[in-house]
């Protein structure tokens, strides 16, 4: 018997497992799933959790509920990769070997890479919403709040979900509209970027938004620390920014396994080639999901687009095949932009966000890189495409791996 | 792509003003390119940053970025923006020689 080991039950790992149990025959192949945590959370639900849009429930299953019958899974943190001599240790001692190892193992945010950002303010008046214990803490602080400074801040790139932070402010503003406390909050959007956005088409499009909602931008930010005794942001460049209510993004980086096990650059992510997302480190590893160092989005829609190009590949390599599947970057995004609309963004490594109809060409129903009703009916019933479609490995309706061309303005 | 005479010497740039081929650069290209972002005079910790980036740009390729002139070039974080005011890696990339960092996604 061979060894498929993926470490990592998130999107990424668990579409993996999905799509190789079918595809790899169980005479030859056991294929074993490790994560730490017992529960999957729907993270891009997060973001509605500070508004009491969705609850805790909305976002939580048990992670087993995904795991598909024939895969063995493995409730343990991982404490080594040794790639050497291909096997990792779990921390309760038990060591596990493999043929071919698929790293699932996401990226976090670390408050600590700040200075002065993890004191104790710390969910008190200041917070993040990349966790659902931020997110949480967030709805319960922003529910009896009266107005004041508000400042969305962004602490380095890249993060996951990079279109997040945008979204979030743009839910916040709508949110005081509809307590009536609009006019008491002044709101501040605090980036290390050049503009609203990374992608040009996209900045000049969501910055427009900024500031029709009366949102101040402040580019070009690199923080160097959190002053919590003047309640101010602090630029390498002396900059402040004064704030009341501080909701930050953190550094994101890899899994600390990976730095353990001298697999990463210096954020610990995994370096990928692009196309094939075979790790640079060795042949019979492979990398998927937020875990790679690869210059496209870190999302769930990614991930997706990669599972089927790796699981291509994986099964050439199997068969000592040339790997043909390339991965071409593809992001697809929606971008809630407040008072029940949404954009949508299909891009990849090659082209920008434009406008243009989803998945249809002409026809839509999506409009892409325009702000509409049916965008966000779109964003929200994705919630239920993830659970039942996405994670089970199904194919998503009319959504192709690779971004395609047809009915966009290029 | 523009042709370009920098330091006595005809090079290609792109459109911002970046090397294309950063083995046409040289020190006195870094002298003159400085001048233009800004920078009077190179100082010894100017050049620290600089040759840290090109050393680091041959043996490992890819993008630089501040956390890794501060993890693997041992160079203080503060003092790079001191010695490179308004976006020390756009600035310092350009007067390497080397292409401008990869926006991140």
């Amino acid at each position: 018997m061979k060894n498929l080991l993926i470490l990592g039950a998130g999107t990424a790992g668990t579409m993996m497992a999905t799509h190789l149990n079918r595809k790899l025959d169980k005479k030859e192949w056991r294929i074993t799933i490790v994560d730490q945590h017992k529960t999957h959370y729907y993270q891009p639900g997060f973001l509605f959790i500070p508004f009491d849009l969705y609850k805790e429930k909305d976002v939580i299953k048990a992670k087993t509920e995904f795991i598909p019958k024939g895969v063995t899974y493995i409730q343990e943190r991982i404490d080594i990769i040794d790639h050497e001599n291909n096997q990792v240790s779990l921390a309760n001692g038990d060591s596990l070997a493999y043929d071919i190892l698929i790293i699932a193992t996401g990226s976090r945010i670390v408050p600590d890479e700040i200075e002065g950002l993890n004191g104790p303010g710390w969910r008190s008046n200041v917070f993040d919403f990349y966790t659902i214990e931020g997110a949480a803490a967030l709805r319960d602080r922003l529910a009896g709040w009266e107005g004041g400074r508000f400042v969305v801040h962004l602490s380095e790139m890249p993060i996951k979900c990079p279109v997040a932070p945008l979204e979030f402010t743009f839910l916040a503003e709508a949110f005081f509209h509809k307590r009536g406390i609009r006019d008491n909050v002044q709101m501040t959007y605090v980036t290390p970027l050049s503009g609203a956005f990374t992608k040009q088409n996209c900045s000049t499009v969501l910055g427009y938004l900024l500031d029709e909602k009366g949102i101040t931008l402040v580019p070009d930010f690199d923080v160097e620390r959190v002053d919590e005794e003047n309640n101010v942001i602090r630029s390498y460049e002396d900059e402040e920014v004064p704030y009341d209510l501080l909701v930050t993004v953190p550094t994101n980086m890899g899994d600390a396994v990976i730095e353990r096990s001298g697999l990463g650059d210096d954020l610990n992510f995994v370096p990928t080639d692009i196309h094939t997302l075979q790790s640079k480190a060795q042949e019979n590893i492979f990398v998927i999901g937020d875990a790679t160092d690869l210059p496209s989005s870190k999302a769930g829609s990614v991930a997706h687009f990669q599972a089927d190009v790796l699981t291509h590949n994986i099964l050439s390599y199997i068969q000592g095949k040339e790997m043909t599947a390339s991965f071409d970057g593809h992001a697809n995004c929606f971008i809630e932009s407040g008072f029940g609309k949404a954009f949508l963004i299909d891009f990849n490594y090659e082209y920008e966000p434009v406008e243009g109809t989803f998945p249809l060409p002409g026809i839509g129903p999506f409009t892409l890189l325009r702000e509409t009703r049916i965008n966000h009916l779109g964003k929200l019933a994705f919630r239920h495409m993830y659970w039942h479609i996405l994670l089970r490995g199904l194919p998503m309706p009319g959504i192709t791996t690779h971004m395609t061309k047809i009915g966009k303005k290029l | 792509m523009a042709a370009k005479v920098i330091a006595g010497t005809p090079v290609e740039v792109n459109e911002e003003g970046y090397l294309v081929d950063a083995s046409q650069w040289n020190r006195d290209m870094a002298t003159e390119i400085a001048r233009e972002v800004d920078i009077q005079e190179l100082t010894d910790d100017h050049w620290k940053v600089i040759d840290f980036l090109r050393r680091d740009a041959e043996e490992k390729g890819g993008s630089p970025t501040i956390r890794r002139l501060k993890k693997a070039g041992g160079i203080d974080t503060k003092l790079l923006y001191e010695l490179f005011p308004g976006g020390p890696l756009k600035k310092a990339t350009k007067i390497a020689g080397l292409p401008k960092p990869a926006s991140c996604i």
